[in-house]
């Protein structure tokens, strides 16, 4: 930093020293190791920080219907204004039995996505750009009150997961209700469950009255205590937090996170060569455990 | 009537129809004329309407209306067979508790129900609109009655009626004062792996009923759930599921008796074997309660601390007030008086050291760098003295007065003056490197971090500029930003006078989140673990969770708090204009101790080696043990 005042307000800079080639210099082939080496010390950077983003979705092997329901968009401005990595990101897993729970899931994530992206879309894609008042938190809120009211009125009786990710900037706002999951992943290995279920043997779990174990036998596993569209008031989770860096932002529904367990899954992410790739063996890897339910996975990545 | 289908294409939000409802002045099969809508439901409203049958009386009904919206021709039954299961139930019952019903018709895809009207109130509103706690004899006498209705439904032949969906909404209280069970309809159905199709209202439902169990021992359980709602003003739908336990009675609400609270605790006990074994025990429990409190001897709360257990270690007595802030460096104390001095003064033992005078008062904070104290001046001079002698280095004028702290990072000086800029000077030579140029008088202390300089004007707008004073971006907050902004991760906090505190990302500007608090502010924010804390000038330090922005606590003190709170090990310290200093548990802002000085309190505590100094403006700085 000092050096950076010194070349802003005066100072000298020393005249750069010229390489001094010794006359008896030979040259040789690089070996293999130095060429990987080099090629490895080369993997691309960005000067602008860049959104991708991938889709996996399967009806699972034991059920005619999908119930889950994805919308994902990845968008980016950059030049002269400042770049605005801008994501979203919806898994909503329905309930109900027969068509609703499609319904359900379905005005989900078009609702919430909707309304989001009508908020957003004057400050993003217009000129000028026009600031929005809400804050990320008040949009998301708002977002998935419109849904969950949406769906008492036109599909009574069903319900709904959502979890949706706002990526602005390198900030991700979450908005959650239910026992769909978004997760962190590292490079190193690490898994880090960033929503908390919604769920009975969840709750159970946490007042101590079941076991991990227990947990994981419970004949209930799919009792959900708050749902869109069920119940007079409906509170869901929302908060905000750096986007994982280096790393990834998954979400998806429990016919993934219920099927695979978490090293896997972290494992699976890191050793694909692409998202693409991750999403697709991430839903292998919960058909070929069975594939019990429908499968659903969303993976973000901010480079740069 | 004319009723239509209401479609609307998935995901064409805008303009939403809201669900038809009947007009008033509609007339149902020739007799009841609708006059207003006295509820609305999950599946439809609820109306008053006048009997035409009794054209010279005027007779009122509630209608109760089923609207059937559901496409699916399976569910449609459902709802209707469930419709009529409630009406030909209610048909059979006859207490004093339970409305009675006098008829019942479907009209198109609209199923109604006419009910006896009750004049009143539900309980949920009557909770809701009381200024304080309800009267404990009051909640009993309720709890009483209700128990008698669900002894008289539990115990009703062929089968017992198990209610299911005990709830203040569901609970009137008529004109004379005694309640009335409605809502007889529970349209879901708990079907066992059927992912989430709930029954009952959460919160209030007992975990049993989950799993699809709904004995009378739920209906106990609920009636619980009422109570503890009722006399705690904590509406359980907002907390988690059966954590009753963790919100206990008699903390929220002191005037409640043991005996009551026992009652309530027994009622909502996670296994059913050990809630009482009928509503007819739980009657008798509470008629043992109301015969014991019958005078209802009142419980005042003990004070929880004693003010005059904290004495300072030492004091010093300046010749003006105190309203800003010390540095502590090497073992001495800095601080600026609006006598015009900068104090230099023994942290261990408050003796005096020399004093250095300004042409104006001094509330910033100042900052020790390379054994010199640079601080600000209301005589629009920044002033760098030595902190061993106290004799002046150089000064830097500005054109307005300063009431910002400088701060320092990269061998410059950077501070805000009423003269609208923000000042970045070499820390060395005294000379300016650069001015920003604001629209408003700028008293918030800059923030320096990752190469940016983040700071609020009296205008209201938040900067961001870079090390070269180049503009990133600009915030517009409703009023002036007095307050600091701290950082934490990628996000920037600030207070302003409109009432909020923002979250805003430090690399755009954009509002995370807003949080409201009950006044304006010019204290400052501090963060520690996933908390951020502040005061107000609603006399509360609030404490806000940082990545939900939901309040965790807030402590009233008895007058408005400008001084920004200081974190020591688990507690939190801050000053309050009512005269005292405030130590409190910060993960719950209990009260540990509280100091009085003769003076309100406006300047910040520091904290250091288990001691907290602060000035007052009762002339005095003190040093006392944290």
């Amino acid at each position: 930093m000092a050096d950076f005042f010194r070349k802003l307000f005066g100072g000298k800079e020393p005249p750069p020293e010229l390489p001094r080639i010794p006359d008896n210099a030979t040259t040789a082939p690089l070996t293999d190791q130095q060429i990987s080496s080099i090629i490895a010390s080369q993997t691309p950077k960005y000067e602008m920080k860049q959104l991708i983003a991938s889709v996996g979705q399967s009806v699972g092997k034991q059920r005619e219907h999908n119930e889950d329901s994805v919308m994902t968009l990845t968008s980016t401005i950059a030049g002269s204004a400042d770049n605005i990595p801008f994501g979203l990101y919806i898994v909503a897993d329905g309930m109900g039995g027969h068509q609703f729970g499609e319904v359900a899931s379905n005005a989900a994530v078009r609702i919430v996505g909707g309304t989001v992206l009508k908020k957003f879309h004057s400050f993003l894609y217009n000129i000028p750009t026009m600031s929005l008042q809400e804050s990320l938190q008040e949009v998301m809120e708002s977002a998935i009150m419109e849904a969950h009211q949406y769906i008492q009125r036109e599909a009574p009786g069903s319900g709904t997961t959502v979890t949706a990710a706002l990526v602005l900037g390198q900030q991700v706002t979450i908005g959650h209700v239910g026992d769909s999951r978004a997760y962190a992943t590292y490079p190193d290995g690490r898994i880090e469950a960033l929503t908390r279920d919604h769920s009975l043997v969840k709750r159970l779990e946490e007042l101590g009255h079941l076991s991990k174990d227990e947990a994981e036998t419970f004949p209930h596993r799919n009792v959900l205590i708050r749902a869109l569209g069920q119940g007079e008031s409906l509170e869901a989770d929302i908060f905000t937090i750096p986007f994982p860096q280096p790393g990834y932002l998954m979400i998806c529904s429990d016919g993934l996170w219920g099927v695979v367990n978490e090293k896997d899954i972290v494992r699976l992410v890191n050793d694909a060569p692409t998202l693409h790739r991750a999403c697709q063996s991430l839903v292998e890897a919960a058909n070929s455990a069975g594939g019990p339910d429908n499968i659903t996975v969303v993976l973000a990545q901010l480079v740069g | 009537m004319e009723t239509r289908n209401i479609t609307s294409p998935i995901g064409g939000f805008g303009e939403q129809k809201p669900r038809q409802q009947l007009q008033a002045g509609v007339t149902l099969v020739n007799r009841y004329n609708i006059q207003d809508v006295i509820g609305v439901g999950g599946m439809g409203s609820v109306y008053r309407a006048r009997d035409m049958h009794f054209p010279n009386v005027v007779k009122l009904v509630a209608v109760k209306e089923m609207i059937n919206m559901a496409p699916d021709p399976l569910v449609r039954q459902t709802i209707v067979q469930n419709f009529e299961r409630e009406a030909n139930l209610l048909a059979t019952l006859n207490h004093p508790s339970i409305p009675r019903i006098y008829d019942y018709f479907s009209h198109d895809d609209r199923s109604y129900l006419v009910l006896e009207f009750v004049h009143g109130k539900d309980l949920e509103s009557v909770i809701t609109d009381a200024s304080g706690f309800l009267p404990e004899d009051q909640v009993i006498s309720w709890a009483i009655q209700l128990c008698d209705v669900l002894e008289y439904l539990h115990a009703h032949k062929p089968d017992p009626i198990v209610f299911r969906d005990m709830k203040p909404s569901n609970v009137m209280i008529n004109h004379n004062g005694d309640v009335i069970l409605v809502d007889f309809g529970i349209a879901k159905t708990f079907q066992v792996g059927q992912k989430g199709t709930m029954i009952g209202t959460e919160g209030y439902s007992p975990p049993e009923q989950y799993r699809g169990e709904a004995s009378h021992l739920a209906d106990v359980y609920s009636l619980g759930a009422t109570l503890h709602h009722a006399i705690t003003r904590r509406d359980p739908r907002l907390e988690p599921p059966f954590s009753f336990s963790e919100r206990q009675i008699r903390r929220i609400n002191t005037n409640v008796s043991p005996e009551f609270e026992a009652v309530v605790v027994t009622a909502l006990q996670y296994n059913p074997s050990e809630r009482f074994p009928n509503a007819t025990a739980m009657k008798e429990a509470l008629m043992n309660v109301a015969r014991k409190t019958g005078t209802l001897a009142k419980i005042t709360s003990a004070l929880p601390v004693s003010s005059g257990g904290v004495k300072p270690l030492w004091t010093f007595k300046c010749e003006d007030e105190i309203r800003g802030t010390p540095v502590l460096s090497q073992g001495n104390l800095y601080i600026g008086c609006y006598d015009n001095n900068l104090y230099s003064v023994n942290a261990a033992d408050g003796q005096f050291i020399w004093k250095y005078p300004s042409d104006g008062g001094i509330v910033s904070k100042p900052v020790v760098f390379d054994n010199n104290v640079f601080f600000c001046s209301e005589d629009q001079r920044l002033h760098v003295v030595n902190s061993r002698t106290g004799k002046v280095v150089w000064t830097y004028y500005t054109d307005g007065k300063i009431y910002s702290s400088p701060r320092i990072a990269d061998g410059h000086v950077f501070f805000g003056s009423a003269d609208h800029d923000l000042h970045a000077v070499n820390v060395n030579s005294g000379r300016a490197v650069w001015k920003f140029s604001t629209d408003g008088p700028v008293h918030s202390t800059p923030l320096v971090a990752n190469e940016m300089v983040y700071f609020g004007t009296e205008s209201g707008s938040f900067y961001a500029l870079d090390f070269r004073g180049t503009l990133k971006w600009r915030f517009q907050a409703k009023r002036g930003i007095t307050s600091s902004p701290v950082m934490k991760g990628q996000a920037i906090y600030a207070a302003s006078l409109d009432g909020t505190l923002y979250a805003l990302d430090a690399k755009s500007g954009w509002a995370i989140w807003k949080f409201r608090l009950g006044k304006g502010t010019v204290s400052s924010p501090i963060i520690a673990d996933d908390f951020i804390f502040i005061g107000a000038a609603d006399g509360f330090i609030y404490c806000v969770d940082i990545r939900t922005a939901k309040e965790v606590w807030r402590f009233k003190t008895e007058n408005q708090v400008s001084s920004s709170p200081a974190i020591y090990k688990d507690s939190i310290y801050c000053g309050s204009v009512d005269g005292s200093m405030y130590c409190l548990e910060y993960r719950t802002g209990r009260l540990r101790w509280k100091f009085e000085s003769k003076g309100p309190i406006t300047g910040s505590p520091i904290v250091f080696d288990d001691i907290v100094y602060f000035g007052s403006t009762d002339h005095h700085i003190y040093a006392l043990f944290a």
